[in-house]
């Protein structure tokens, strides 16, 4: 009887192990590579919270097919940046050519980079940045400009409420924030203040992180609406979080979005929210552009012909309402 | 004197007084603000559902509430904790999604297969994984601790597996109904009613309660009265899973949606804290589960009242957990002892005065 049970938890653990193996792309590199010569790149991905970080993975698998000249070894994160520490130093050990990283945070990144460095693998920081000493640390950064997106959402209720001739008006203001210490987070909360600061008569009630999550928007929402009788514009720092916005208004009966009520001003500018935007639930939507595999794939064949790449460069984006 | 003293030393005296620590800060934090002092208890509806503070707590709080149930009869029968069951709700929400969704989809707005069988496969799921904590806890006898650690982290990951890596969106106004409202008041409030509702009456007029208990103060010697203590515990692992399965259905019916990865995070803390804060002990035996109920409240109690404060999400848990601290310290038999010892010193010099 016990033998059989033991055998069964082998067995269980076994095809467990399997199983994950697959999923995470955890395939290794060395068959067929070398007789087409692909270019090898470690893509470490910070998870699959929101859909736009759906699109943004989508883009990179689209570029960096083996019809492209490239094999792609994509880690998932799963939102935890000790496995992202993890998936670079795997890269290393298999001698990628190179490292496209999304970094869930900001700090603590000196020591790997550094190991990557050493090992001479150019890292590619994409979407989110990073802070280290030593900017040597990457080769280039590409991704959306958080702050500039911050700025024209500022400007956009500015010229809003002036069509509106609400210009006079005390605006009370709320923010759903992302988590904090990420760079959208940081970039677009610092935009937003900065028209805010120039705006006399708009008050920032209060800002509370949500996680770029809908469970935890929706749990800080519902406190902002009993708090604070009478909300003006609530800022939500990403499509999920505009979503559970959404929901605790339309429990609670407030009127919110284009026909009149709560301004909602949401980013990332997903499908589903440009649908919301059509049904009017969302007043505008700042973009933040997903398709960042492009760009990255441009700035590796600059480097393999030897030629030099800025060290930041923006994406085109836009808005809308 | 008499009176008081019949009061405190009432069963649920304790848990019962936290509770009210917890609301009269709030009493006193609107009264400081000059808002209405029991601002904090109005129920009003508006837009034909009840809203207000209490319903808040009352309708955030019922996962844990679900998840407490369970929790207290796990603890009770085998001295030890599920860590688990935060892992399972995630692993239960997703296979409900990936069923209602089909195999692969990221959003869908049509159902797969019937509501009714997409939820049933979720709870049964959670059937599923408590029934392998129990098999292992009660006939390979491992400690609870250790077999739960299995599912703990594996549960996610297997979650993860069915949705194919990402989110599973159900975007069916159906689906959204065990997360929302049933007339006027929240259907989560409904389910964890019912489920508390089920299980005590279960207890009370079944010898079931007796017997969880016996199994709990000494496995041995109820088999020898003729007990069948493994099938007892496995049974309450199989109970732990079922609510863990519900509170999974209800977490991802809030957002129509399977965050394997946030689902149910940490929610294993805060269900073994439920329990501890209703007074009972965690090292089984005797146990009231209307105290762990009371207890789950509490926690979703204090995380609002700290919203309420002011206070950041990102700090919240380290005021939760100074207030966790004082609360348990207060429920501690050495701490219960020096108040006694106090209380006599006191009467022993009214006396002697006397005299």
């Amino acid at each position: 009887m016990k033998k059989q049970i033991c055998l069964f938890i082998c067995i269980i653990l076994l095809l467990s192990g399997c199983g994950r193996l697959e999923t995470n792309d955890h395939v290794e590199p060395d068959s067929g590579q070398d007789s087409k010569n692909l270019i090898v790149v470690g893509l470490s991905q910070v998870g699959s919270e929101s859909d736009w970080r759906l699109a943004n993975t989508r883009s990179y698998r689209e570029t960096f097919t083996e019809e492209n000249g490239y094999y792609l070894i994509f880690e998932d994160a799963q939102q935890k940046q000790e496995n992202q520490v993890k998936a670079i130093r795997n890269f290393i050990l298999q001698e990628v050519d190179y490292i496209v990283l999304d970094a869930i945070a900001e700090t603590g990144w000196d020591a790997v980079l550094t190991e990557a460095k050493e090992a001479g693998i150019p890292v590619i920081l994409s979407d989110r940045f990073v802070q280290v000493e030593d900017d040597s640390l990457y080769t280039c950064w590409i991704g959306s400009d958080f702050e500039e997106q911050g700025r024209q959402a500022g400007k956009w209720l500015k010229d809003y409420l002036k069509k509106k001739g609400r210009d006079e008006e005390i605006i009370n203001i709320v923010t759903l924030q992302g988590t904090l210490d990420s760079t959208a987070q940081i970039g677009r909360t610092e935009g937003f203040r900065q028209v805010l600061e120039e705006q006399k008569n708009w008050t920032m009630l209060e800002q509370q992180p949500g996680e770029f999550v809908q469970a935890k928007a929706k749990e800080v929402m519902e406190y902002f609406l009993k708090t604070y009788p009478d909300i003006d514009v609530v800022v939500c720092e990403n499509d999920n979080m505009a979503f559970g916005a959404i929901d605790v208004m339309k429990e609670a009966g407030k009127s919110f979005g284009k026909k009149g009520g709560i301004i909602v001003i949401s980013f990332d500018a997903t499908d589903a929210a440009l649908e919301a935007v059509k049904r009017g639930e969302i007043n505008a939507d700042f973009e933040c552009n997903p398709l960042l595999g492009p760009l990255v794939d441009e700035n590796i064949k600059k480097l393999e012909a030897g030629q030099e790449v800025e060290k930041i460069q923006y994406v085109d984006e836009t808005y809308y309402d | 004197m008499n009176k008081v003293k019949k009061i405190t030393g009432m069963a649920l005296f304790l848990p019962v007084f936290c509770m009210l620590l917890v609301m009269l800060v709030n009493v006193i934090y609107d009264a400081a603000n000059g808002n209405f002092a029991f601002n904090f208890f109005t129920i009003s509806v508006r837009n034909g559902i009840l809203y207000g503070r209490l319903i808040d707590i009352l309708n955030r709080g019922s996962e844990i509430a679900i998840l407490a149930i369970g929790m207290t009869l796990v603890v009770s029968s085998s001295a030890g904790t599920d860590i688990s069951v935060g892992s399972v709700m995630s692993l239960s929400a997703s296979f409900c999604c990936m069923l209602l969704a089909g195999y692969g989809v990221a959003s869908a707005s049509t159902l797969a297969m019937p509501l009714f069988l997409g939820v049933l496969g979720g709870i049964l799921m959670g059937c599923v994984c408590g029934a392998f904590n129990g098999f292992l806890v009660a006939y390979l006898n491992v400690q609870p601790m250790v077999a739960t650690l299995i599912l703990f982290s594996a549960a996610r990951a297997i979650g993860l597996l069915l949705c194919n890596n990402v989110i599973v969106y159900v975007r069916n106004d159906s689906f959204g109904f065990f997360g929302s409202f049933l007339g006027p008041v929240p259907t989560p409030i409904v389910i964890a009613a019912l489920c508390i509702l089920v299980i005590s009456l279960l207890l009370r007029y079944t010898a079931l309660g007796l017997y969880i208990q016996s199994v709990g103060i000494n496995k041995k010697a109820s088999r020898i009265a003729g007990l069948n203590s493994e099938k007892i515990i496995f049974l309450c692992y199989i109970v732990c899973g079922l609510c863990a399965g519900i509170a999974g259905i209800v977490a991802s019916s809030r957002i129509t949606s399977a965050d394997s990865n946030n689902i149910g995070l940490n929610f294993e803390l805060d269900a073994i804290l439920a329990v501890a804060l209703g007074g009972n002990s965690l090292g089984g035996g005797k146990f009231r589960l209307a105290g762990s109920i009371i207890g789950a409240y509490t926690i979703q109690a204090i995380t609002t009242t700290l919203y309420a404060l002011g206070v950041s999400t990102e700090q919240a848990p380290v005021y939760k957990a100074i207030v966790v601290i004082i609360i348990v310290t207060i429920q501690a038999p050495p701490f219960k002892a020096f108040m006694k010892r106090m209380s006599d010193k006191r009467q022993l010099s009214k006396g002697g005065a006397a005299v």
